[in-house]
């Protein structure tokens, strides 16, 4: 008997940073807010309130819908997920099931295997709830501060097959929405949250067996994302080998990730597929999108560089290694700042790859800024044209000189060192650091 | 001035205008009336009592509002701030909403003053008020009858003068036939004119609060009022501005509305209304709506369906009462919905009755194809006894025959008085046109209450 595939499909959540949420008013963020501050008729589901949808978050859904590769239906509209939750005061979670507003797409991993996306589609977060004990009372606690908040889903093919795909996945959607500037997609705080579906595929004599699919949940790094699949897939052997089950439509279950002792419990054991008795809400007109409409979206992405187009770009304009664009790239912010670098640096000719390196080695101060930078490595350049030997002798020079700078630099007046950096200035016409000199105290 | 209850909008606007009466004067009138009549009638859930203050506010700061000082009631499915709103459900008993509907909001804004909260069926799942958790109101024409639903607090308080207007809410008829039961004017407006914000929902889809008045004057003037685009209400639209038309108005006459199952009386009242109409000025011609017949089928799915999901969040955990409390009624129909939604049963019940709803909307925009309203009877029967038909919910089902089309549809209909049969039980005329057509359906109303006198009638109570 032996392993031959496993089987992974990712179910992935994101919280989206709008400034309201999905349907109401409210602030959309929740996180460290006191409990039930940001709430309304609404998202409190108080008799009579209506659901009113958010623009920018369907908007913003078919942006990462578009930068997966999606179809983006014409006529799209929200369903109604019926079931009962003490986190759901309506009774019904306002979702999308059978038109989702994209459709398709992939997400290439660095292998260049595509890992095919079923559908995006848009719904609202429900409350939080939490157990606590009070006055040696254990009680459930609900945050109404998250009802509401935009949360999109992101469902991928089964076609993961390694844990180290499906981390690399992970972090490549969460890139993605950073990029795309939607959503902090943030797994510790819970603006992104995945759950992996598991089974693997047996082989014994030539025959085929796949074992019954596990979703993992309580999953709060990419990390606990690897360990648990790494785990689930050896448990699932195991029990295969004891109880010999296969895969059935009924026999899928839940189990959820004990960091802490490093296995999946058992959470639920489902009979069959839930019925949620869906329906269109019918609360919200279906959405009927112009050809102008697409169009405006389709112009939308294109004006935003996507992660692997900026790398590919760096690669070619930069001339960097594969490893250096791909760092570069890894924050929207870091690429930014690194081609303000360039553009500072242009000037002061100081080439690109020299900001490459010292951006990537982390050389120069985290605060400073990209004229600075430049300014910084123009220094370091001037000083390495004078040899080192000669630098340090004249240093140690003016320090027997100025024994007054020293005790002053020994008693905590860092600032003493200046006079040093003037004087070797004066002379060899470079700049040194202050920790060059404070190394050559003795 | 004892009789100032009696009084319709414009009649009191004007005679506070002139000084003729206080506000004050005139809601004390109107409470007297209710506490005068009420034990008989049940109308109200609760009395504001407040009302009194408020118009003695109003009456200080002389205010200028277009109904300034006059009182209405609301049905008890609607949200008022603070005051209690128990969609007549023993579930809600202790229920205050923390805002006020959006309808409710806008009369207040004009200056009415809330008198109470009327009875209705519990949850408006009903057509007599006979499914309320607090008792059913009777007819001011015939106390052993009842006065329709599911607004039928708002109908019996307009009728007997326990308020000057109310505002009910119409899913399958719950305005139109109890205006019909009571003889008032009851306008079901076009899906999505007036706001559903703070109305407690029963079938979203199909879901309209609208004026309940004694004159069609009074309705227009309500409904201009309380309709438009609410921000709260993604469904509601702008009451798009159009010009009345010029020529004769063509009306059809439903062959399906004037069938054999129809009462003969009812059919001859709405008949002989239809002949006071002018010729030189009215068409009349006979149309065909073939699928009225599936009307009930398809709204016994499609509510319910609605129902069984609105009703879920009535779990009587963060306010209301166990759902052990909910009316037979509402168990029913929780039930039903649960049922045609459910997988392998939506297919041929939810989705199938959509389609159906799909050809009923065909059958009423291929008539205005060819008429420009429609007249035919409110309801199969006049007011039928209090216990008649509570032990056949099928029969009961059965009175919304001409009236479920025109929410299937999303079309305005309103409910005019138009005559008595024998036993002096009221019959109503519907008038019912395209989407957006109220105008024009208030300028027909208008014109049959100067031709007729059938709104004049009062009960004798």
């Amino acid at each position: 008997m032996e392993l031959s595939k496993t089987i992974i499909g990712l179910e992935v959540h994101i919280e989206l940073r709008t400034k309201s949420k999905m349907f109401c008013s409210c602030s959309a963020d929740h996180f460290g807010v006191e409990p039930n501050t940001q709430t309304c008729p609404v998202c409190l589901g108080l008799p009579g309130a209506l659901p009113v949808p958010n623009e920018k978050a369907i908007k913003d859904t078919i942006v990462i819908g578009l930068s997966l590769g999606s179809t983006i239906p014409k006529s799209t509209w929200f369903d109604r997920k019926n079931y009962f939750y003490p986190d759901l005061p309506k009774g019904y979670q306002i979702s999308q099931y059978k038109n989702p507003l994209c459709v398709g797409g992939s997400l290439e991993l660095d292998s260049g295997k595509k890992i095919g996306i079923t559908r995006a589609h848009l719904e609202e977060d429900t409350a939080k709830l939490q157990h606590a004990t009070i006055s040696g009372e254990e009680v459930s606690l609900i945050d109404f501060n998250r009802s509401g908040v935009p949360l999109v889903e992101i469902v991928s093919e089964p076609v993961l097959s390694t844990s180290d795909e499906a981390k690399e996945y992970l972090e490549k959607l969460q890139q993605l929405v950073r990029y795309l500037g939607v959503s902090d997609a943030d797994m510790e705080k819970g603006s992104m949250r995945c759950e992996p579906n598991v089974n693997i595929e047996i082989k014994e004599s030539g025959k085929l067996y796949r074992t019954p699919i596990t979703e993992l949940k309580n999953i709060n790094s990419f990390r606990f994302a690897k360990r648990a699949i790494d785990y689930e897939v050896q448990r699932q052997f195991e029990e295969f080998k004891e109880k010999r089950e296969e895969m059935t439509p009924g026999n899928k279950q839940t189990r959820g990730w004990d960091e802490t002792k490093g296995i999946t419990v058992l959470q639920r054991q489902k009979e069959e597929a839930k019925d949620y008795r869906y329906f269109p809400e019918p609360d919200i007109p279906p959405i009927v999108w112009t050809d102008e409409d697409l169009k405006s979206f389709a112009t939308r992405i294109k004006e935003i560089e996507l992660p692997k187009e900026k790398r590919q770009r760096f690669l070619r304009e930069y001339s960097l290694s594969d490893y250096q664009a791909r760092i570069l790239t890894d924050l929207k912010e870091q690429a930014e700042y690194y081609e303000a670098s360039v553009r500072a640096g242009k000037e002061k000719g100081v080439s690109p790859l020299e900001i490459a390196n010292v951006v990537i080695n982390k050389r120069a101060g985290k605060d400073l800024s990209p004229e600075e930078l430049v300014e910084f490595i123009a220094r370091e350049k001037e000083i390495k044209e004078v040899p080192e030997e000669e630098i340090n002798s004249l240093i140690e020079k003016y320090l027997e000189e100025n024994p007054d700078i020293v005790r002053s630099f020994k008693e905590g007046k860092p600032q003493a060192l200046g006079k040093i950096i003037g004087l070797v200035k004066k002379e060899l016409g470079v700049i040194v650091s202050a920790d060059k000199i404070a190394s050559l105290i003795k | 001035m004892d009789s100032l209850y009696q009084l319709s909008i414009l009649e009191a606007k004007e005679g506070i205008k002139k000084g003729s009466f206080s506000r004050e004067e005139l809601v004390k009138s109107v409470l007297s009336r209710i506490e005068e009549v009420e034990p008989k009638l049940n109308s109200f859930v609760s009395v504001n009592k407040e009302a009194v203050k408020d118009a003695r506010k109003k009456d200080q700061e002389k205010e200028d509002k277009a109904l300034s000082g006059i009182p209405v009631a609301i049905k008890e499915v609607l949200s008022t701030i603070d005051i209690k709103t128990t969609a007549s459900s023993r579930v809600l008993e202790n229920y205050y909403p923390a805002y006020d509907a959006t309808v409710v909001a806008k009369l207040k804004e004009n200056g009415a003053i809330l008198i109470g909260k009327t009875n209705c069926d519990a949850f408006a799942f009903g057509a007599s008020t006979e499914n309320s958790g607090f008792g059913v109101s009777k007819n001011p024409y015939d106390l052993e009858r009842v006065p329709g639903g599911s607004s039928g607090g708002s109908a019996s308080a307009v009728a007997a003068g326990e308020t000057i207007f109310a505002l009910g809410t119409d899913t399958g008829g719950s305005i139109r036939q109890p205006a019909s039961f009571c003889s008032i004017t009851g306008l079901k407006p076009t899906y999505g004119a007036c706001s559903r914000y703070g109305l407690l929902a029963m079938a979203s889809s199909l879901d309209c609060p609208g004026p309940m008045t004694k004159t069609a004057e009074d309705a227009e003037t309500v409904f201009n009022l309380i309709k438009g685009k609410d921000p709260k209400d993604a469904t509601s639209v702008d009451f798009p501005e159009k010009k009345l038309q010029t020529g004769k108005i063509r009306i059809g006459l439903p062959k399906e509305y004037f069938s054999d199952g129809i009462d003969k009386e009812v059919k001859e009242a709405v008949l002989k209304a239809v002949k006071s109409f002018p010729e030189k000025d009215f068409e009349f011609t006979y149309v065909s709506l073939p699928n009225t017949g599936y009307a009930i089928e398809v709204y016994y799915i499609i509510t319910p369906s609605e129902i069984s999901s609105n009703m879920a969040r009535y779990d009587g955990i963060r306010f209301g009462k166990e759902r052990k409390y909910f009316e037979d009624e509402v168990k029913r129909r929780i039930m039903l919905g649960t049922y045609t939604l459910s997988a392998g049963y939506i297919d041929q019940f939810y989705l199938k009755a959509s389609k159906v709803r799909r050809l009923i909307t065909n059958d009423l925009e291929n008539a205005f194809k060819k008429v420009d309203l429609i007249i035919g009877p409110v309801s199969p029967t006049p007011p039928f006894k209090i216990g008649e038909k509570t032990d056949d919910p099928l029969k009961m089902y059965l009175g919304d025959i001409l009236t479920a089309s025109a929410n299937l549809a999303g079309i305005p209909g309103i409910s005019v008085p138009c005559g008595f049969a024998d036993k002096g039980l009221p019959i109503g005329m519907q008038i019912m046109g395209p989407r957006f057509s109220e105008e024009l359906i208030f300028f027909v109303s208008k014109t049959f209450q100067t031709l007729t006198n059938w709104h004049k009638a009062r009960p004798k109570i």
